[in-house]
């Protein structure tokens, strides 16, 4: 009796160290990472701004404005950059209003790249507002955005 | 450590100062962390950073979340500079890593 009660309290402990491990293991690989969860797309927007005015044009967006599934939504981004060694697009953001993640992806160029063109697919769990802010190596950023109507949503539930 | 079934797209041959067009899909379910009442929890399995180095300096990096669609895809442009080896590197949520080369020539 006793011995199976120890048992059961040592197997408790096991599982609950399970997630714990899981939250280390997460935080040194995940780039987005999971305390995104609880802060909102408001704030997150605001913080990558940080201060600055956007600009509200220079950015070609290409997501269908209206998508039959949340799952898989296809986004294309273009921003215009006079693509020299000290001005072009360093980094673009896709936000989303409503997913719980509001960071969908960051996508790092360099000059390299020789221009900004970018695509991916995305899941949208309801219907909402994409945002993408496009930031220069001056400091500039350009923002764009656009409401999706998503008729089936990428489910929330365990996501 | 799995494999990863991907397919590129890039063209073989260049000229010295073309913007080339580079697509990639991988093949992954991208699992969202599952921790709701009534359901057995599991982890998050994503791939959670994409990155391509060309000769051997990094010209592209992506960073994923949860909220891109499973089997990711992704395209991108690059200059062609020199002939070279193109490494694609995927990285997994548990330390996986998974690479594919490809190589570029330039004339």
């Amino acid at each position: 009796m006793n011995r199976q009660g120890i048992t059961r309290r040592t197997m408790a402990g096991g599982l609950a160290l399970v997630p714990t491990g899981f939250a280390l293991a997460q935080g040194i690989d995940a780039t987005i990472n999971r305390s995104q969860s609880d802060r909102n797309f408001e704030v997150t927007e605001r913080e990558l701004l940080a201060g600055r005015l956007p600009i509200n044009s220079g950015i070609t967006l290409d997501i269908p404005t209206l998508s039959e599934n949340g799952n898989s939504v296809d986004v294309g981004i273009k921003v215009d950059s006079p693509w020299t060694r000290e001005d072009h697009i360093r980094m673009v953001h896709i936000l989303s209003e409503m997913n719980p993640f509001p960071v969908v992806a960051r996508f790092q160029l360099g000059y390299r790249a020789g221009r900004a063109d970018v695509a991916t697919r995305i899941r949208l769990a309801a219907t909402q507002k994409v945002v993408v802010l496009a930031e220069t190596t001056r400091g500039l950023i350009h923002r764009a955005e656009q409401e999706v109507i998503v008729i089936l949503g990428a489910c929330l539930e365990g996501g | 450590m799995s494999d990863l079934t991907t397919r590129i797209t890039m063209p073989q041959n260049a000229s010295k100062g073309d913007i080339i067009e580079i697509k990639v899909l991988a093949r992954h379910i991208m699992e969202r962390a599952i921790d709701a009442v009534g359901l057995k929890p599991s982890p998050r399995k994503i791939i959670h950073t994409f990155r391509v180095s060309y000769a051997g300096e990094e010209v592209f990096r992506m960073d994923l979340s949860t909220g891109i669609a499973s089997n990711p895809y992704m395209s991108f442009t690059t200059v062609a500079t020199e002939t070279g080896v193109v490494l694609f590197e995927w990285l997994e949520d548990g330390g996986a890593r998974h690479t594919r080369v490809q190589t570029l020539i330039v004339s």
